[in-house]
């Protein structure tokens, strides 16, 4: 039979082809779910060689929003996540998804907007007022929309301006429901003012008009977060070596590789494990 | 990434990572055409030949999977595959094996239902050769499907075509995870997230030109095969 031979050749060829794929044969990796702009801005392409060699762990690195990042936690198919939403994070912990959260860095958020500036808020270290003054101009704005740590952080800075932004939103304020990358380049192409990580704006490459409008502004401030997922709800949960993962990014030497990662000279991520109220 | 790495430097350097991509989304497209086509094939011919009741909504049904939404496909074998999913303790969530298990699922309707559709064609010239010969309903099968190969080739391209373009399935089963899961069309997406449009756009013209490449291997193994059968 011509057509059966040729099949199981195929078939067997096939079998070959996925079991000779290298990757399949490595153990000693972990599955770590972060956030877009741990990955986008090039944080881990710097330290994760550095853990790995030090370790031969393997990190596997799923980019995801905050929200995402920690539900593939809630389902046990990450062993470390990797964050920066704490209010979200304390209530993973509380619902017992997570061992215990250990503060890690932080960097800060910066308002981008066009260049010309319709809402005149340029320089200005007050963010909620700027805020106030894009929502009071009606000037374009672009939110993520997506329940991550930028989006939750952006719903937070309009309730500080005094802002309920569910109820008062106009055809002003549009949510994409995407990455902080995609945001930006809507924000691009539509000349609008968006909430974004200064680690993702600074490799962020199509920039067209857009500058940065307000930054230095405390409240701007951005927290990441690491916790182990908790062993006793997911057995499969690699606990050793997820847990070596996170003693190492609060470590000095951890934090040196933080702390080394410059993009132009300007230093994205400073760390802070040791600050006991982050 | 240093800043002036531009697509045509990476493909005529042979960088390693954009390799290793390719290699990937070759691995994971062939392999899912590959099982599909089992599943596909056989299923398809046998729909062919085969008259039983509901046999025109089995057709109309495989004609309309066709159109699987491989953002549907990837969330469906997210939930079976995740931990705490049916399949969960497979532990192949995040792997190239679930990419392939996504892309089988997306690929195989399209073979089935082409295959489907070129074997009844097909037994609508040889039926009364096939009858006369008395065979039984196997080897009637199996002859039709050996007459067809060479149309059947331009259906597992299809097949390849569909997907080699996908990112919906992929990326949702896959992570996206650098040096693993990631392939052409994830780091496109990627790299369009990271606003690095011209990259995106050579990694897009590689991709093109892959599927390009073997769709030309395909039709001269076909012409060389069609010439040598007579």
């Amino acid at each position: 039979m011509h057509t059966r031979r040729t099949l199981i050749a195929i078939a067997a060829i096939g079998t070959l082809l996925l079991a000779a794929h290298p990757s399949l044969a490595q153990d000693k990796s972990i599955i770590v779910s972060s956030t877009t702009s741990t990955q986008d801005s090039g944080l881990f392409g710097h330290i994760l060689p550095l853990f790995k060699s030090k370790t031969g762990i393997d990190v596997k690195v799923l980019s995801q929003g905050t929200g995402q990042a920690l539900d593939t936690g809630r389902r046990g198919d990450a062993d470390v996540v990797f964050v920066h939403a704490k209010s979200a994070e304390e209530k993973f912990l509380t619902e017992g998804f997570g061992v215990k959260r250990f503060p890690v860095m932080y960097n800060d958020f910066v308002l981008i907007g066009p260049k010309s500036d319709p809402a005149g808020i340029k320089g200005s270290k007050d963010v909620a007022a700027a805020l106030k003054t894009i929502k009071d101009k009606g000037a374009p704005f672009i939110s993520r929309g997506d329940k991550s740590g930028t989006h939750i952080a952006e719903i937070n800075l309009w309730k500080i301006a005094g802002i309920d932004i569910a109820a008062d939103k106009g055809p002003w304020y549009k949510e994409i429901g995407q990455g902080m990358g995609a945001a930006l380049n809507t924000a691009s192409a539509s000349n609008a003012y968006v909430l974004t990580d200064r680690g993702t704006w600074l490799s962020f490459k199509n920039r067209g008009d857009l500058i940065v409008a307000v930054e230095g502004d405390k409240r701007l401030f951005n927290q990441y977060g690491v916790m182990l997922v908790n062993p006793a709800k997911h057995p499969t949960v690699k606990k050793e070596l997820g847990q070596q993962f996170i003693d190492w990014l609060i470590s000095p030497e951890g934090h040196k590789a933080i702390a080394d990662y410059k993009i132009n000279g300007e230093q994205l991520f400073y760390p802070n494990a040791q600050d006991p109220g982050a | 990434m240093p800043e002036d790495v531009s697509a045509l430097h990476l493909i005529l350097t042979g960088d390693p990572a954009l390799l290793a991509i390719v290699r990937l989304s070759l691995i994971v497209s062939l392999s899912a055409v590959i099982l599909a086509a089992l599943i596909g094939v056989p299923f398809g011919a046998l729909v062919a030949l085969t008259r039983f009741p509901g046999r025109e909504g089995v057709v109309v049904v495989l004609n309309a999977l066709m159109g699987l939404p491989p953002v549907v496909v990837g969330l469906l074998v997210y939930l079976s595959l995740s931990r705490s999913g049916p399949l969960g303790s497979w532990g192949i969530l995040f792997t190239p094996q679930a990419m392939v298990i996504a892309q089988t699922i997306l690929v195989a309707p399209i073979i089935a239902a082409l295959t489907r559709q070129t074997i009844e064609d097909l037994w609508a010239e040889y039926r009364d050769e096939l009858t006369a010969m008395n065979v039984g309903p196997i080897v009637r099968v199996a002859t039709l499907i050996w007459d067809a190969r060479f149309s059947l080739v331009t259906t597992l391209l299809a097949g390849f075509g569909r997907a080699a373009a996908e990112v919906g399935a992929v990326i949702i089963v896959g992570g996206n995870i650098d040096g693993f899961t990631r392939t052409m069309t994830t780091a496109i997406a990627l790299e369009t997230s990271k606003g690095d449009l011209p990259l995106a756009i050579g990694l897009g013209m590689v991709l093109i030109a892959i599927v390009v490449a073997i769709n030309a291997l395909a039709w001269t193994a076909r012409r060389a095969g069609e010439r040598m059968a007579g």
